[in-house]
């Protein structure tokens, strides 16, 4: 697919609000999933280590 | 094979069932799921954009297809998923499995949304409005509420145990309407296009095809390694009273 030039790229054939809508809001959404996942790890980690220092072991 | 061997092996496959267990392989599995999906999704994105070429009748519009098949088919796939594993740890009791479900909740939901968000935008140039109380759409909003459902009724109650077993109920009711969203099409006059991948003939041009299914693995494998990620997670919340967990944090502290 040749689209001559990077403004007919963004321009998308007119689509581009349509076609650049779609794929920003996917990338933004799935960038957050990311990080949320990465906030929560960090904090499971973090309340695991502050249960070990309160000494609740239960086997 | 003697029954003493099937039931060692039955016991290496069960050993996974052990929170710990499946904590170490989940880590080990999560890297590589994220690379395939990183390689998939840019080669998926470049064929989507540079080797398809524009449709005769939707202009570049159809691009769009590139992440709204992939996330409505993970969408709903992702639910049975859920509502399979929900299940399990409802009739046999097993943590892992309760685990697993609340982990895949808010990737599907994601992919619901995605579903639901590009298909208004591409709904907008093809049918001339962004949404129609259409059987589709609408059952695909259902599917988004049902995940959202599932995780606040899980959330609202305080005995995790409890918690798993509600949430699991809701989830088995809801698969009915997975199945409705995959007939919708066949079942209503509906301004949903009925499915472009047929099995002994698509509607779509080969390289649109191949770019989309591309996309669909490159959605596959980041589920995947999101809910392994997760999931882990999960496991050490629910398990940092024990031993082995304060021992794996310790260790990398």
């Amino acid at each position: 697919m040749n689209w001559g030039s990077f403004s007919n790229f963004l321009a998308m054939g007119g689509y581009a609000g349509y076609v650049w809508g779609a794929y920003v809001v996917t990338t933004v959404l799935i960038a957050t999933e990311i990080v949320m996942l990465r906030t929560r790890r960090r904090r499971a980690m973090q309340d695991v280590a502050q249960r070990a220092r309160s000494g609740g072991v239960e086997g | 094979m003697s029954s003493s061997a099937r039931a060692a092996s039955g016991v290496q496959l069960f050993r996974f069932a052990a929170p710990a267990e499946f904590y170490r392989l989940a880590g080990k599995l999560v890297p590589w799921f994220a690379a395939v999906a990183a390689v998939l999704g840019v080669v998926g994105l470049y064929i989507g954009f540079f080797a398809a070429p524009t449709d005769a009748q939707q202009g570049e519009s159809y691009r769009i297809i590139f992440i709204h098949v992939p996330a409505a088919w993970m969408a709903m796939f992702l639910y049975v998923v859920m509502a399979f594993w929900a299940g399990v740890g409802l009739v046999f009791n097993t943590r892992l499995s309760a685990m697993l479900a609340c982990a895949i909740a808010p990737t599907g939901a994601l992919m619901a949304f995605i579903a639901l968000w590009t298909g208004a935008l591409w709904g907008r140039p093809t049918w001339g409005a962004y949404w129609v109380w259409d059987a589709r759409l609408t059952s695909t909003l259902i599917l988004l509420f049902l995940y959202c459902g599932f995780i606040a009724l899980h959330s609202a109650i305080d005995d995790v145990r409890r918690a798993d077993k509600a949430s699991a109920v809701l989830a088995l009711v809801g698969v009915i309407n997975v199945p409705i969203i995959y007939f919708s099409v066949q079942w209503w006059n509906t301004l949903h296009q009925g499915s472009s991948i047929k099995p002994g003939g698509s509607s779509i041009a080969g390289i649109m095809v191949t770019g989309m299914l591309l996309m669909v693995f490159a959605f596959w494998t980041y589920a995947i390694a999101a809910v392994l990620h997760r999931a882990r997670s999960v496991v050490l919340e629910r398990e940092q009273r024990n031993a082995w967990a304060q021992e794996t944090v310790a260790k990398r502290a």
